[in-house]
């Protein structure tokens, strides 16, 4: 299992194992510095999409959107990011403060952890999990918990009746999430998110998408219910505006309330980043992602944002045009709607591979 | 409609309940009813099928400094006929009949009356105040209404920020 | 019988909230997400503009006519000033009278961008609102135009209007009615009206009868989206309405029934269309030249008596009940608004509808504050 950590382990054991750096620094310097540079990459993506979010919202809106701070506004969220870490921290009396400081840390860590697994593209990957697709399912339940524990310790009505609608909706939009990513594996016959980049290729008929036409609404039904994984508009009831102000994280302020924030964003990229690499061919180009030259693997990484970041302004430009939808309307959704087309997707991809030998209408089973 | 026709129809439904019917401005009729007769009087205006003054549209209590007023403005869409109805009240305990059985929707303006002058009306289900807080002293639009120096211990008047002087016996500015 | 039982919660909402309705606050009682009462608790905004009515000289009332409904200050002024005068019997100039309808129509417009817009803004569609509140836009640099002002208009005077039209104002409001009529309402209809989301949001949902409608004293667009085709401006005419052709929009149950949520909101839409043809006639019929004003009296005083006047604004039936004793100040003003009626039935249609249905409710409802309270 490839891993950047043994990669990295190699590269400065080469390197520096001659001049007497000990094991130990080594190791855990080259476990360390990816997740660091995971960690920051996220939060930087994240921070750039609120930018984005909000030029784009401006636009679709015909107004202008941040244009002061830097050129053309692009300092904003830095600036945002700084204020609000000197914000006060204000913790109410009566909140249960263990829980309360330690929601958010639970829920941007459910969004870090998930980018463990993400194929950025070449061999730029922190660790290739052969379960990799079932972690990123399991480990997006923590923001359940997350937001339970925020609603719950905010000692706040709204903030309890939020978290719970979150925790109610979040739990039954992961059905059809999981159902639809299944259908990539009956294909593949593995969780690896690299291999299933491996097994697409590099032009669009070769890709997951277009194997078969359930894929493709196994492809909408997964945005669709990401997106009410996310908690956006149009399933952001847990969060109205004009509702709940705000729901589970109305208590909180400065660096707390920046760490919900910043977890709601970089889920859009974790999301968009998913949906390319198992549905999109995510950084395919033809060639083996590990043995190629550092220029092909940047080319890699450049075409898995460039089908990343469209998802990320279709998930953006949905929530400036759609209404919210209402609990039980969007409950109603996901049980008598989603569940059973997923359900009946996965069958019938099963019943395809059957009947075709596992080739899509393009895509081809490899020989092995 | 022509007001003799319609003072002569009125007349003719109301009887005993009316004391004087005069015609007012804007094709408006105004009918001065008796307190006792308010009931049965409002009940013929709007179930009388020649009458049908089944929409209310305005309701108000005024202080004429002697005696108090409810003025109830009905509306009929048959005949397209507006009429005042106006019951004159003792100042010094004024109660009325609640309509609420006969218009619903009467309901929060009966309140404001009560809040704004202190009209009881009886048989209201929920005479609470509605635009004032419910601790509030007093009823605003009497005439000899007093605006209370202190409301729950805060002063309710500001400093004459130019003409007065603080405890100290310095000028403010 | 079940063997679960489950408690009531009492919940909050208001009168601090992100919703554009004003200060207004709601008591809600809910068993889970289904609630049992929501009590509203108004009086924020109390003001007493009434009380303060007796001690002003009628001409010196105006201005606080604006903040009665500061979202249509135009309608509120005008209410007024008919009043005023069917009580004194003025005469008012043809030119002012025309001039009148003209600021009202606008400021009609102006108030069902931010009506429907509001109930946008709170189902979740923030985009179509602030596309409204940039034709609103247009509305205020028109109004400033006009009379200076972009909110609290102060327009209209007891005899006629207090300023005549600027140069360039009628092609501006020519081009602005036809880009509305032609451009905006088609691409706001296809943008978020037919919207299939919307449409579950607000079919089918808070539906008010005709009969109910009657009972609690609903007007204007509430009462016509129940069915009941009562427009005061073409069954009790004042001004010179009667001149102008134009059609009364009734709630016909589009999506759903007649008198639910989207009605309402359909309803407003098709108000501006409606509103944007009357403004045509009256800028085609304006008269070039003309007084705009009938000199008062000075002590201008209004002779002994009572009377009810009632006008269509935005909201419903704006009426004034005057009372006077012949003297410089009112003796006993009352403002009847449409937002009053509409607080009523709140109460009423909350019972056994979700949360987000309660919102939905209140805001096809288009109730604003200061006319609840003034």
């Amino acid at each position: 299992m490839y891993s950047a950590a043994n990669k990295l382990y190699e590269i400065l054991n080469q390197h520096l194992g001659a001049y007497g750096v000990p094991e130990t620094v080594i190791t855990i310097a080259a476990y360390v510095v990816p997740c660091v540079l995971v960690l920051g990459l996220i939060s930087t993506i994240a921070g750039m999409l609120t930018y984005a979010e909000r030029k784009i919202s401006a636009d679709i809106q015909n107004r202008v959107g941040p244009n002061r701070v830097g050129p053309f506004g692009l300092l904003q969220f830095p600036v945002d990011g700084v204020k609000l870490l000197f914000k006060e921290d204000i913790i109410p009396d009566a909140a249960d403060k263990k829980l309360f400081k330690l929601a958010p840390y639970l829920v941007f860590t459910a969004t870090v952890l998930a980018s463990l697994v993400i194929p950025f593209g070449g061999s730029f990957i922190v660790a290739d999990l052969n379960i990799g697709l079932i972690f990123i399912i399991v480990v997006s339940s923590l923001l359940v918990v997350g937001f339970l524990m925020s609603g719950w310790a905010s000692n706040n009505k709204w903030a309890l009746l939020g978290g719970i609608r979150s925790a109610a909706q979040i739990i039954s939009y992961e059905i059809p999430t999981a159902l639809t990513l299944l259908t990539v594996v009956l294909i593949t016959g593995t969780f690896s998110l690299q291999e299933i980049v491996k097994a697409q290729g590099p032009y669009p008929w070769q890709w997951f998408v277009f194997y078969n036409p359930f894929m493709m609404v196994a492809f909408i039904i997964f945005f669709i219910s990401s997106l009410a994984e996310m908690n956006r508009t149009p399933f952001d009831f847990p969060e109205a505006e004009s509702e709940l102000v705000s729901g589970y994280n109305v208590e909180y302020s400065g660096m707390r309330f920046a760490l919900f924030f910043a977890a709601e964003f970089s889920n859009i990229f974790i999301t968009a980043s998913l949906a390319t690499a198992v549905f999109l061919g995510g950084g395919n180009i033809g060639m083996d992602p590990y043995s190629s030259g550092l220029g092909f693997q940047l080319l890699m990484v450049a075409v898995f944002f460039a089908k990343a970041i469209p998802l990320c302004f279709v998930t953006i430009w949905v929530r400036w045009t759609l209404p919210r939808l209402r609990i039980d309307q969007m409950m109603s959704m996901c049980w008598k709607y989603f569940i059973p087309i997923s359900f009946v997707c996965l069958v019938l991809t099963a019943a395809w591979m059957l009947a075709f030998d596992g080739n899509g209408i393009f895509w081809r089973m490899p020989k092995t | 409609m022509d007001p003799e026709k319609l003072i002569t129809i009125l007349t003719s439904r109301l009887g005993i309940a009316v004391q004087s019917m005069d015609a007012m401005k804007n094709d408006d009729l105004m009918i001065v009813v008796d307190k006792k007769h308010l009931i049965t009087a409002a009940g013929t205006l709007k179930n009388d099928p020649a009458l049908g003054f089944s929409t209310l549209m305005n309701h108000l209590g005024v202080d004429y400094g002697d005696s108090m007023a409810v003025i109830y403005n009905l509306y009929s869409p048959a005949l397209k006929q507006k009429v005042t109805v106006k019951v004159y009240l003792d100042r010094d305990n004024p109660e009325v009949p609640s309509l609420e059985r006969a218009f619903r929707g009467i309901d929060w303006f009966e309140r404001e009356t009560y809040d704004l002058f202190g009209i009881r009306f009886i048989g209201h289900g929920n005479l609470k105040r509605l635009l004032l807080p419910e601790d509030w002293d007093g009823h605003p639009l009497r005439k000899d209404y007093v605006y209370p120096a202190l409301y729950n211990g805060i002063e309710t008047a500001r400093i004459d920020m130019m003409n007065e002087t603080d405890e100290a016996g310095e000028p403010h500015v | 019988m079940s063997k679960y039982s489950s408690q009531e919660m009492v919940l909050n909402m208001g009168p601090h909230h992100p919703s554009t309705h004003g200060v207004l606050r709601f008591i809600l009682q809910t068993d889970g997400e289904m609630m049992v009462k929501a009590v509203p608790d108004v009086g924020f905004l109390h003001r007493g503009i009434e009380k303060i009515a007796e001690k002003l000289p009628w001409q010196g009332f105006m201005p606080y006519t604006d903040r009665v409904d500061y979202v249509a200050s135009v309608n509120c002024n005008l209410g007024y000033a008919v009043a005023v005068e069917k009580l004194a019997d003025i005469a008012v100039p043809e030119k002012a009278e025309y001039l009148r309808v003209i600021a009202a129509e606008l400021s009609r417009i102006g108030s069902h961008f931010i009506g429907f817009g509001a109930l946008l803004l709170d189902l979740g569609a923030v985009t179509p609102f602030v596309h409204a509140l940039r034709e609103r836009e247009t509305f205020n640099d028109l109004m400033e135009m006009l009379c200076g002002a972009r909110l609290t208009h102060n327009y209209v005077r007891i005899g006629g209007v207090s300023q005549d039209l600027p140069q360039g104002f009628k092609t501006k409001c020519r081009n602005f009615v036809d880009h509305l009529e032609h451009e905006f309402i088609d691409e706001f209809n296809d943008l978020i009206s037919y919207n299939t989301i919307l449409i579950n949001r607000l079919a089918n949902v808070g539906v008010i009868t005709a009969e109910e409608a009657n009972e609690y004293t609903l007007t204007g667009p509430n009462l016509r989206g129940s069915g009941v085709k009562f427009d005061l401006r073409k069954d009790e005419p004042y001004g010179i309405y009667d001149r102008f052709d134009f059609d009364v929009p009734v709630g016909t149950g589009k999506y759903g029934v007649p008198g639910d949520c989207y009605d309402r909101y359909w309803i407003r839409i098709e108000e501006v269309v409606q509103s944007c043809r009357i403004i045509r006639q009256a800028l085609y019929g304006l008269p070039g030249s003309g007084e705009i004003r009938t000199r008062l009296a000075k002590p201008f005083t209004v002779p002994a008596g009572e009377i009810y006047v009632r006008t269509e604004s935005p909201r419903g039936e704006l009426g004034y009940y005057l009372i006077s004793d012949g003297g410089k100040n009112p003796f006993r003003l009352k403002i009847r608004t449409g937002s009053f009626s509409s607080m009523t039935i709140i109460e009423h249609l909350s019972q056994g509808v979700m949360v987000a249905d309660l919102v939905a409710i209140i805001g096809s409802l288009d109730v604003v504050a200061p006319e609840i309270d003034r």
